[in-house]
C-alpha cells in the first residue's frame, strides 16, 4: 500500500473559513457601482396567445431604466433544441414563460413596474399529461415542431432514444420468470439554498462580464457569445466570473432566460444589471428533475440469472428543452449495465407539455431508472423464490466485464458493497419477517471516470510557482461546495511534495482559468484531478531540472518532499523549494517554473446505437436500509442506513462522506417526501413549508462505507462520487417497505397516504382470496 | 418617515435611521452591509437569515427592524473574537466538514450557538431539534451534528 502525505487525508475545505465567518461573497452579496435591478414578468396562463403588451405605464415610473418584451429584443435562441427565447412574443407555453422584464434603480421599483405592465392573452387549450400530449389531435406546444417520417407536427421530441442489445423478445420467451410493472416518478426541485442570480456588465467596448453561479463557465461563455452575436456584438469578449455558488446539483448546467434578460437589460441601459430570484421564483421558474412513466419488464432463469430488461419510458419534457432533455442517454447506463443482463431494450420518448421544463439534477436520470430497475429486482427475486441479496450477488457486475452498452468495466467493487451492506444489516438474520420492520437494498452504477457527453470531456490546468514555493493552480473545474478546490490542492500537493496550505486554487474566472466542460457527471475529481496531476508532474520536472543545476545532481536522482528538494542517493543533500525557485528567477538566462496540462480522458462518445465506453471507469455502490412502517398512519421511519460505495480511492474521506451523506439525504427526500406539485401547469407548493425538504430531525444517521478499488486510471486511484449517493436510495427504501409490510409502492414519493392506500388494497385482496378459498 | 433606532450589534452600539417597514435582514444586509446573514426564502422557512436577538434565534427576514430598539443583535460577523479567531463552533464546523456550499452555514452556526449557550451538553436529538429550523441541502446534516457535538466538548 502506497503511503501518501496529502491524499487520503481529512483536510477541511479550503473555503470553509470564508464561509463560516460570512465573508464569502455569493451572487446575493455582490454589488457594483451604478448597478440596476432586473425583474421578470411571467405568463399568467400555461398556454395562450399574447394579443398585446402595454408597457407604457411601467416605462414612465421614476427609477425605471428599461422595459423589454419579446417584441423589442433580438432573436436570441437557447436550449438544446434552440426552442426557447429570453422573452416570449406571440405565444406563451408555460406559466414560467418570461413575457417582460424591467431594470430599475431599486428592486422595489422594478417590482412595482411589473405590476404596471398590461398583457392581453387569448387562452389556448393546454396539455399537462405527456401520454395525452403524444396523441393525435393534442394541442401543439410548438406548432412549427415536426417529427416522424412524415414530418408531421407533434409534441414528441425528435430524440431517437433507442438502445438495443441482444434479443429481448427471444430472451423473454425463454425466461423462467418475468416481472412486468409500471413505475412513476415526479418532479423534484434542486432546492439550492442560494437562489439563482447573475450580474451582467458591459464595458465601453461592449465586452461582457458576467458574474455568474454557473456549473459550466466555459460553455456558458460560449452561449453568451452566441447571444452577443445575435445582438449585433459579434467578436466581443465574454468573461465569466463565478461568485461563491449556493448549491448546484445540476441546476446550473445550462444557461437560462434570466441570464439573457440581464445581458439584454445591461446592454440597453449601459449599466450593470443584477437579477436575483426570490424563493418562489426559484421553485417555479427554475427547472426540476424530469418526471417519467416507466414501463419495465425483466426476466430471469430458474436459478435467478437475469435474462433481459425491457423498458419503455415517457418523459414529461415541459414546454422547452434544456440539457435535461438528454437524460435518457444517462438512463441507458443503469438500464444496460446495472447487474449483468445480456439482452436489453430501451425506448424513450420526451414529450412537450405545458408544464415547467426540466433540467439536469444530481444523477441525471439515473435515480429515476434505478428506482424502477432495482425495485423490480426484488419483485423478480420473490417470483423466483430467491433472497434478493443472493439474486443481486448472482447478477453483480465484475471487473473485466464489457456490458451490453459496451462499457468496459475496469475496477468494480459492487460485490463488496453488497456484501458489506448485508453484513451491516445482519440481513440473513433479520430480513423477511413482515412485522412492520423490514430491510431492503439497491445498487447503482454511474460514470466514475468522466463522461464523454460533448466532443471533449477535457479540463485544463495551469500551475505556476512563485519565489517562495507557493503553488498557484488555475483550474477549469468548478467548486460549488462539493470541495473540488480542496481535492485538487491535495492532488497537486501530493505530486509536488508540498503541503496543501502551499497550494492556492483559482477556479472562478474564464479570463484566467483554462477550459473545462463543466461540473457534471461526477467528473471533476477524476478529470480535473488528472489534469491537475499532469500539470503538477510537469512542474515537478521543471523544478528538478532547475534544482539539478544548483545542487549538482542529475534530475533523476532528485525528489521533493515537504517543500524540500533532496537527493535520493544522499538525503543530506537538499535544498528548500523557495531557494530553488529563486535561483531559477535570479539567474542570468533564468526561467519561470510554470506548466499547463490538458487532460481529456480516453472515453468514447456513444455511437448511433448509443453504445460506447462513455466513461473511463464506473462507480458502483449499494445502499441498505432498515425501516419501520406504522400500519395505522403509513409513516415510514428509517432505523438504519448503510451506504457502501466503490470510490476507487478517497482523496479526502471527509469531503467524500459529505457527498454521500448529502446525496443519500436528497435521495431519502426523493423516496419519501419531496415533490413539486403541479396542477394545470402551476407549481402549487413554491415554498419550504409545502415542499417537504428534509430537516435535521428527519434525517437518519447514515453510515458510509468506502470501498477502495484503486482504479488504474483515476488520480491516485480515485473515481467520481458526486452523484452516486442518491442513485440507489429510493429503491432501497421501497424494497425495505415491502419487506416490512408487504406492499409495493411504485410511484414516488412514497408518502404515508400511498402506503396506507396500498395496505388497504392488500387487505381487500387478501380478504377476496380468503373468500374464494372458502 | 424615517425613524431612528439604537441597538447593540455584535457588541457595539449602533444608531441608524430607517424606514419603519424594513426587516432586520434588510437593515443588516442593505444598510449596514453585513452580508454574512443570508436570505434563503424571505418567508421565515429556511433559517439562512438566523441571527441572535438577546441570545435567542430569530429569522431576521420576517423580523421588523424597529423591534430591535434597545436590544442586542448578534450576527455571524460578531462571532469571531477581537483578534478574528474563529469561535469554537465555527472551528468545529470547519474541521468536521459541516460546510459545503456554505449558504446555510452562518444561520446554522448561530442556531448552534443559541443551543449550546442554553444547553451546553445537548444530546444528539437535542442538537437535531436545535437546528431543525435551518435547512441545508448539501450535507445531510450529519457532519453539522458532529461539529456541534464536538464544539460542546462531547
Amino acid at each position: 500500500m502506497e503511503e501518501f502525505i496529502n491524499v487520503g487525508k481529512r483536510i477541511p475545505k479550503m473555503d470553509a473559513e470564508e464561509k463560516v465567518t460570512g465573508k464569502a461573497i455569493y451572487i446575493h452579496d455582490l454589488k457594483v457601482p451604478g448597478m440596476l435591478y432586473g425583474k421578470i414578468l411571467y405568463s399568467s396562463h400555461p398556454h395562450a396567445k399574447i394579443k398585446s403588451i402595454d408597457t407604457s405605464k411601467a416605462e414612465k415610473l421614476p427609477g425605471v431604466k428599461a422595459v423589454l418584451t419579446g417584441y423589442n429584443i433580438p432573436p436570441i435562441k437557447f436550449g438544446v433544441y434552440k426552442d426557447n427565447v429570453p422573452l416570449k412574443a406571440n405565444k406563451v407555453c408555460s406559466l414560467r414563460d418570461e413575457v417582460a422584464a424591467v431594470a430599475a434603480t431599486d428592486p422595489e421599483i422594478a417590482e412595482e413596474a411589473l405590476n404596471l405592465i398590461k398583457v392581453e392573452y387569448e387562452i389556448l387549450p393546454a396539455i399537462f399529461d405527456p401520454e395525452e400530449a403524444m396523441k393525435e389531435g393534442a394541442p401543439l406546444i410548438h406548432e412549427e415542431h415536426v417529427g416522424g417520417k412524415e414530418k408531421k407536427p407533434t409534441n414528441v421530441l425528435n430524440f431517437p432514444w433507442r438502445l438495443i442489445a441482444g434479443d429481448v423478445d427471444e430472451a423473454r420467451k425463454n425466461s423462467a420468470y418475468v416481472a412486468q410493472d409500471r413505475f412513476k416518478v415526479t418532479w423534484v426541485a434542486h432546492c439550492c439554498m442560494g437562489t439563482s442570480g447573475c450580474l451582467a456588465q458591459f464595458d465601453q467596448k461592449n465586452n461582457l462580464t458576467m458574474y455568474s453561479i454557473t456549473q459550466i463557465p466555459s460553455l456558458a461563455q460560449r452561449d453568451y457569445m452566441d447571444a452577443l452575436a445575435t445582438m449585433g456584438l459579434k467578436d466581443k469578449r465574454v468573461r465569466v466570473i463565478k461568485t461563491m455558488i449556493g448549491g448546484g446539483f445540476g441546476s446550473k448546467l445550462d444557461t437560462y432566460a434570466f441570464e439573457y434578460i440581464a445581458i439584454l437589460l445591461a446592454h440597453k441601459t449601459r449599466k450593470p444589471v443584477k437579477i436575483l430570484f426570490s424563493r418562489e421564483e426559484e421553485f417555479f421558474a427554475t427547472s426540476p428533475r424530469q418526471p417519467a412513466i416507466i414501463d419495465i419488464a425483466q426476466g430471469c432463469s430458474k436459478d435467478g440469472k437475469l435474462t433481459f430488461r425491457d423498458i419503455k419510458m415517457v418523459l414529461d419534457n415541459g414546454a422547452y428543452t434544456s440539457w435535461g432533455a438528454t437524460t435518457p442517454s444517462v438512463m441507458m447506463m443503469p438500464i444496460s449495465s446495472l447487474y449483468k443482463v445480456p439482452n436489453v431494450r430501451y425506448v424513450a420518448k420526451c414529450v412537450y407539455t405545458n408544464n415547467t421544463y426540466s433540467q439536469a439534477m444530481r444523477g441525471y436520470g439515473n435515480p429515476q431508472a434505478t428506482f424502477a430497475i432495482d425495485s423490480q429486482i426484488d419483485i423478480l427475486a420473490e417470483m423466483a423464490g430467491i433472497d434478493p441479496l443472493d439474486f443481486r450477488l448472482r447478477n453483480a457486475n465484475t471487473p473485466g466485464e464489457v456490458t451490453p452498452q459496451n462499457f468496459k468495466i475496469i475496477t468494480c467493487g459492487l460485490r463488496e458493497c453488497i456484501d458489506i451492506v448485508a453484513q451491516k444489516l445482519d440481513w440473513r438474520q433479520n430480513r423477511g419477517r413482515r412485522d412492520g420492520r423490514g430491510m431492503g437494498m439497491a445498487s447503482m452504477i454511474h460514470v466514475g471516470g468522466g463522461a464523454r457527453v460533448y466532443k471533449s470531456d477535457g479540463c485544463g490546468t495551469i500551475i505556476k510557482m512563485d519565489d517562495f514555493g507557493t503553488v498557484n493552480v488555475f483550474t477549469g473545474a468548478t467548486d460549488m461546495g462539493q470541495g473540488s478546490e480542496t481535492v485538487i490542492a491535495q492532488i497537486v500537493a501530493e505530486e509536488l511534495g508540498v503541503r496543501v496550505e502551499d497550494v492556492v486554487v483559482t477556479h472562478t474566472d474564464t479570463d484566467i482559468c483554462p477550459w473545462d466542460v463543466g461540473a457534471h457527471a461526477s467528473r471533476t475529481t477524476f478529470v480535473a484531478g488528472n489534469s491537475a496531476r499532469g500539470a503538477a508532474k510537469k512542474v515537478k520536472d521543471q523544478l528538478l531540472e532547475v534544482a539539478s543545476k544548483s545542487m549538482g545532481e542529475s534530475p533523476e536522482n532528485l525528489d521533493i518532499r515537504d517543500r524540500t528538494v533532496f537527493s535520493k542517493k544522499d538525503p543530506e543533500k537538499k535544498s528548500p523549494l523557495g531557494k530553488v525557485l529563486r535561483a531559477a528567477h535570479y539567474t542570468a538566462g533564468g526561467s519561470m517554473v510554470m506548466a499547463e496540462h490538458f487532460y481529456d480522458p480516453t472515453n468514447e462518445n456513444l455511437d448511433r446505437e448509443f453504445k460506447g465506453n462513455l466513461s473511463v471507469t464506473y462507480a458502483y455502490g449499494t445502499h441498505g436500509v432498515e425501516v419501520e412502517v406504522d400500519k395505522e398512519t403509513g409513516q415510514v421511519k428509517i432505523l438504519k442506513y448503510i451506504a457502501a460505495h466503490d470510490v476507487g480511492r478517497a482523496i479526502n474521506p471527509m469531503l467524500l462522506e459529505g457527498q454521500v451523506y448529502g446525496g443519500a439525504t436528497m435521495g431519502i427526500g426523493y423516496a419519501l417526501t419531496e415533490r413539486l406539485i403541479l396542477k394545470d401547469g402551476k407549481v402549487m407548493n413554491p415554498n419550504f413549508l409545502d415542499y417537504k425538504m428534509l430537516t435535521a430531525k428527519d434525517v437518519p444517521n447514515i453510515e458510509t462505507i468506502v470501498i477502495e478499488t484503486n482504479d488504474p486510471f483515476g488520480p491516485f486511484g480515485a473515481k467520481g462520487i458526486g452523484e452516486p449517493g442518491l442513485v440507489p436510495t429510493a429503491p432501497a427504501i421501497a424494497n425495505a417497505i415491502y419487506d416490512a409490510v408487504g406492499v409495493r409502492v411504485k410511484d414516488l414519493p412514497i408518502t404515508p397516504e400511498k402506503v396506507l392506500a396500498a395496505l388497504k388494497e392488500k387487505r381487500i385482496q387478501e380478504t377476496v382470496v380468503r373468500i374464494q378459498k372458502k | 418617515m424615517k425613524q431612528t433606532i439604537t441597538f447593540n450589534l455584535n457588541g457595539e452600539s449602533v444608531q441608524v435611521e430607517i424606514e419603519p417597514h424594513l426587516t432586520l435582514l434588510q437593515l443588516l444586509r442593505d444598510k449596514l452591509e453585513l452580508t454574512g446573514t443570508k436570505e434563503g426564502c424571505g418567508m421565515g422557512e429556511c433559517g439562512a437569515c438566523t441571527v441572535l436577538l438577546d441570545g435567542k434565534t430569530i429569522n431576521s427576514c420576517i423580523f421588523p427592524a424597529m423591534e430591535v430598539e434597545g436590544r442586542s443583535v448578534t450576527t455571524i460577523e460578531g462571532l469571531t473574537d477581537a483578534q478574528g479567531n474563529l469561535h469554537p463552533i465555527q472551528k468545529a464546523f470547519v474541521e468536521y466538514g459541516a460546510i459545503q456550499c456554505g449558504f446555510c452555514t452562518p444561520g446554522m452556526v448561530l442556531s448552534a450557538k443559541a443551543l449550546l449557550d442554553e444547553n451546553p451538553k445537548p444530546t444528539e436529538e437535542e442538537i437535531r431539534n436545535g437546528i431543525a429550523g435551518n435547512l441545508c441541502r448539501c450535507t445531510g446534516y450529519l457532519q453539522i451534528v458532529q461539529a456541534i457535538k464536538a464544539a460542546s466538548g462531547q
